[in-house]
C-alpha cells in the first residue's frame, strides 16, 4: 500500500499556500525589519501583517504576541520568564504530570532554582480535576500551567473552567495550546488565560517559529537578551519569511477551523470503526471525556510498542508511540503512566493523529493494515 | 537596487531557498520520530551537521543548531556562566560587542556575575595583553567578537586564544557572526571553545544559526524540553532552515576560497572614493574586514543621508540594525573614542559576494551628489 502519514501531532506537512506565501518574502523582502531604510520597513510590514493574523487567530491584539523560535521556546519563556519576574510574590508553581516536556523540563529547571512545583496527577480519564487544582493552590502560587489538549492522548483539559477558577487568584494562568491550535476555537479572553503558547509547524506552517501570547498585565522577563525586537521581550532578528508563513498558516487555520475539525473527527471515526469492524482488540486511552478531533491513542492488548511501531512503519503506516520529543527513544509514555500507573497500556499504545492530506479512503486502508498486523501479532495469545 | 546592508542581513542564496523548499516538502517529518519518515529527516539533519562540521573543521558532535546569532550568543554566555558558577563568577568581554553579548552580560551582572568590559583603541582593537590583565582567579569566560559588526575591526582572535590556553578555567567564546564566510578563522588553531554563527548573515535564512561547542567544554542548556541537540537546545529542529543554512555556508565559504581578493577590491575602491570626499571621516580600521566600511559626515543626519540614498534605490545603514531604534550615537564608535557628533552621523556600507564594482562606482557618484546637495541645503 501507499504509505500514510498519521503523525500530524509530531509535525505536519506545510500547506502549499504557506510555502507560496514564504517564497516571495525569501526572494524579495529579505531585509532586516530593524533597518531604517525602505527595504527594512517592507520586512517590518510583513511581520506586522502576520502578527495581526496570529493575534486574530486567538482573539488577542498585536502587541500581545511575541514571536519565538517555536513551542518549546514559548513554553520556556512563559514559565521561566514569569516565575523569575514574580519570585518576590511567591515561589510556588502548579502544573500537571501530563504536560509536554517543554513545560515539564522548564518546571524541573525552576525547581533547581528554588521554586516549589506541584505536578497535579490525573486518573484514567487523563483530565486534570478542578478540585485537585483548588487543593493545590496556595497564597504564594504565582503560576499555573496546564495544557489545552494533551499531545499524546488528545484529551481536552478543562482550561476554561480552570481560567474561571483562577480569576479569584493572583496566579498567572499559562496554557500550552500547541495541539489545540488549528482545530479548537481559541479565545484568550474567554479562556481566561494570561499566557498561551502556539507553534506553527503543528498547523501546517514552517518549523522554527511559534508565538507566546502575553496579556497586557503580565510581568515577564525575557529569556534572550540582545536587540530590542519584540518590544524588548525577545531579542534576535525576526524570522521574517517564517513569520509570513506562520501568518498564512494561522489565517488558513482560522478560516477553515470548523471544517478541519469536522474532517479530522470523521477520519478518526472512520479509523476506529474500521478497526472495530475488523474485530481488532483495542482500547481508546482516555475514552471517557472530550478528546481532540485529530488525535486518538490506542492500546492493543498483547502487543508491545516497539514491534507495533516497526510493523506499522514497514507497512507504510507512519505513527508514533507518543511525543516525538522524547527524542529517539521508546521510553514508556509519562502521560499514560500518569493515567494508568504500571498498566500494560503503557507499553502497548500508539498515537494516531490525523490532518492535512489524509483522505477517508487512505485512513480506512490504514486501519485495515493495522487490524491485520494486530491480528498477526496477537495470534495464539488470546 | 544596490543592497549595501549585508551586515544587517543578506539575500538568501537561490540554491539555499531551493534546499529549503525541497526539505520542507520532502523531509517534513519530525527528526525525533522513530518511523522511516522521521528517520529520513534525521538523516538529512545528520548530513547537514556533518557538512557544517567539515566546513568549520570541527567534529559533528560539536555543532549545536540554534535559532540564530542572538540565541547562540545567549546560550554560549549564559550557558557557560550558569554551568561554571561554582568555579567563578567573572566574565571578560569588550566594549564593542554586539548587543546580544553586551545585554546578556548586563543581565548576568544583575544576577551577581562580575563583568569586565575591556576597552578598545580608536579602531576598535582589543589586545591579548589587555585581556590577560583583566583575568582573575574567578574568570570563567572570555567573549570577544571576531569581526565588529559596525566598523569591521578584525580582532586578534588567534593570539587571544593562544594566550588563554594558560588559563584552563577560562572558556573562550567568539561571536563569528560577521566574519563567517568573509574573513578566515581557524576555530581549533585559535583555541576557541564556543563560536556563534548566524545563517542570515551568509545568505541562509533568518531563524537558523550554529553554536560550535568544543566537545571538552560544558554549558548549561537555556531551553528545556525534548532534549534535542545533545540536550543542550530543546525544540523540534528546523530541518529546512538548517539545510538552507548549511548550503549557504558552503557556497559562501567557496566564494571566500575562490575569490579571496574580491571584497577587498570593492572595499579599496570605496575607501579611496570616500577618502577623497570633503567633510567625510572614515571610521573603519584600514586593515579591517573587507566587507564593512563605516564613515560619517558630521553635520548631516545619517537618517537624511540613508533616505537620500534610498531614493536612488541604494540601501545602507546607520549602525547595527539591532540597535537602530535608539537614535543616539553608535555605542561602538563612542567606545573607540570617536566624538559624539561624529558617532551620531555614522553610515555603514556592507558588501556581500553579490556586490559589484559597478555598484560601488555608482554608489560613490550618488553619495557625492547627495553630499553636495545636502550641504547646499545646510548652508
Amino acid at each position: 500500500m501507499k504509505s500514510i502519514y498519521l503523525d500530524h501531532a509530531a509535525t505536519s506537512p506545510m500547506h502549499p499556500d504557506v510555502i507560496q506565501a514564504m517564497i516571495p518574502v525569501m526572494e524579495g523582502t529579505f531585509g532586516n525589519p530593524s533597518s531604517v531604510h525602505a527595504f527594512g520597513r517592507e520586512a517590518r510590514h510583513i511581520v506586522d501583517v502576520a502578527r495581526d493574523k496570529v493575534a486574530a487567530s486567538i482573539g488577542a491584539s498585536d502587541k500581545q504576541i511575541i514571536f519565538t523560535s517555536g513551542g518549546t521556546e514559548a513554553d520556556n519563556m512563559a514559565l521561566i520568564g514569569t516565575a523569575i519576574a514574580r519570585k518576590e510574590q511567591g515561589k510556588h508553581i502548579i502544573t500537571t504530570a501530563i504536560e509536554h516536556h517543554a513545560t515539564l523540563h522548564a518546571a524541573n529547571y525552576l525547581e533547581s532554582q528554588g521554586f516549589d512545583v506541584t505536578y497535579l496527577p490525573v486518573d484514567a480519564t487523563g483530565a486534570v480535576k478542578l478540585e485537585d487544582l483548588q487543593g493545590a493552590l496556595r497564597p504564594d502560587t504565582i503560576l499555573v500551567s496546564i495544557m489545552m489538549i494533551n499531545n499524546e492522548t488528545g484529551i481536552i483539559q478543562p482550561v476554561q473552567a480552570i481560567g474561571e477558577l483562577l480569576k479569584s487568584h493572583s496566579a498567572y494562568f499559562h496554557t500550552d495550546a500547541v495541539q489545540a491550535y488549528g482545530t479548537e476555537e481559541i479565545d484568550v479572553v474567554s479562556l481566561g488565560v494570561d499566557l498561551l503558547s502556539v507553534s506553527a509547524h503543528k498547523i501546517n506552517g514552517p518549523k522554527g517559529i511559534g508565538a507566546l501570547y502575553v496579556a497586557d498585565h503580565v510581568r515577564i522577563k525575557p529569556i534572550t537578551y540582545g536587540g530590542e525586537q519584540e518590544r524588548k521581550r525577545r531579542a534576535g532578528t525576526e524570522n521574517v519569511a517564517s513569520i509570513a508563513g506562520f501568518g498564512k498558516a494561522a489565517e488558513l487555520a482560522m478560516n477553515q477551523r470548523a471544517e478541519r475539525k469536522a474532517a479530522y473527527q470523521q477520519l478518526q471515526d472512520t479509523f476506529v470503526s474500521e478497526l472495530e469492524a475488523a474485530g481488532t482488540n483495542f482500547f481508546i486511552n482516555g475514552d471517557t471525556g472530550p478528546r481532540s478531533a485529530g488525535i486518538v491513542n490506542l492500546s492493543f492488548p498483547g502487543t508491545n510498542v516497539e514491534s507495533l511501531l516497526m510493523n506499522f512503519d514497514l507497512s507504510g503506516v507512519t505513527v508514533s508511540s507518543g511525543s516525538a520529543c522524547t527524542a529517539g527513544s521508546v521510553d514508556p509514555s509519562h502521560v499514560l503512566k500518569a493515567m494508568y500507573g504500571e498498566d500494560e497500556r503503557v507499553t502497548n499504545s500508539i498515537r494516531f493523529s490525523f490532518g492535512y492530506g489524509n483522505t477517508a479512503e487512505a485512513v480506512a486502508e490504514a486501519a485495515q493494515t493495522v487490524a491485520a498486523i494486530i491480528k498477526r501479532l496477537t495470534k495464539g495469545k488470546e | 537596487m544596490i543592497y549595501f546592508d549585508n551586515s544587517a542581513t543578506t539575500r538568501p542564496h537561490h540554491d539555499a531557498l531551493s534546499s529549503y523548499t525541497e526539505a520542507a516538502q520532502t523531509y517534513f517529518a519530525n527528526p525525533s520520530s522513530l518511523h522511516r519518515m522521521g528517520g529520513k529527516a534525521e538523516q538529512l539533519l545528520t548530513a547537514c551537521r556533518k557538512q557544517a562540521a567539515q566546513l568549520l573543521h570541527v567534529e559533528e558532535n560539536e555543532i549545536i543548531f540554534t535559532s540564530g546569532g542572538t540565541e547562540g550568543n545567549n546560550l554560549a554566555i549564559k550557558g557557560t556562566a550558569f554551568r561554571k558558577k561554582r568555579i567563578g563568577n567573572h566574565i571578560i568581554t569588550t566594549t564593542i560587542e554586539h548587543p546580544s553579548v553586551l545585554e546578556t552580560c548586563a543581565e548576568l551582572e544583575k544576577q551577581g556575575f562580575q563583568v569586565t568590559y575591556v576597552d578598545v583603541d580608536k579602531y576598535g582593537y582589543v589586545t591579548a595583553d589587555k585581556i590577560r590583565a583583566a583575568i582573575t582567579d574567578n574568570t570563567i569566560l572570555v567573549s570577544v567578537m571576531h569581526v565588529n559588526n559596525e566598523i569591521g575591526t578584525i580582532q586578534p582572535i588567534q593570539t587571544i586564544g593562544k594566550m588563554l590556553t594558560e588559563f584552563p578555567n577560562v572558556t573562550f567564546h567568539v561571536d563569528y557572526v560577521q566574519g563567517a564566510g568573509k574573513v578566515e578563522l581557524d576555530l581549533k588553531k585559535s583555541h576557541i571553545h564556543l563560536c556563534t554563527l548566524s545563517a542570515h548573515k551568509f545568505h541562509g535564512m533568518k531563524g537558523s544559526g550554529i553554536l560550535f561547542k568544543d566537545k571538552d567544554v560544558f554549558i548549561a542548556p537555556q531551553l528545556s524540553g525534548g532534549g534535542q541537540e545533545q540536550e543542550l537546545r530543546s525544540g523540534t529542529e528546523n530541518v529546512p532552515g538548517i539545510t538552507a543554512m548549511v548550503k549557504a555556508l558552503r557556497l559562501t565559504m567557496e566564494n571566500l576560497r575562490d575569490q579571496p581578493a574580491r571584497l577587498f577590491e570593492l572595499r579599496e575602491k570605496l575607501w579611496e572614493g570616500i577618502a577623497k570626499m570633503e567633510g567625510v571621516i572614515l571610521h573603519s580600521p584600514p586593515a579591517g574586514a573587507p566587507h564593512i566600511v563605516n564613515f560619517s559626515v558630521p553635520g548631516i543626519k545619517p537618517e537624511v543621508l540613508v533616505h537620500a540614498l534610498g531614493e536612488k534605490d541604494i540601501y545602507v545603514s546607520t549602525k547595527s540594525a539591532c540597535s537602530s531604534k535608539n537614535s543616539d550615537a553608535s555605542a561602538v564608535l563612542l567606545a573607540c573614542g570617536v566624538p559624539e557628533a561624529q558617532a551620531e552621523s555614522a553610515i555603514r556600507v556592507s558588501f556581500s559576494y553579490d556586490s559589484t564594482m559597478e555598484e560601488v562606482e555608482y554608489f560613490l557618484v550618488v553619495l557625492q551628489e547627495a553630499l553636495t546637495q545636502l550641504k547646499k541645503v545646510m548652508r
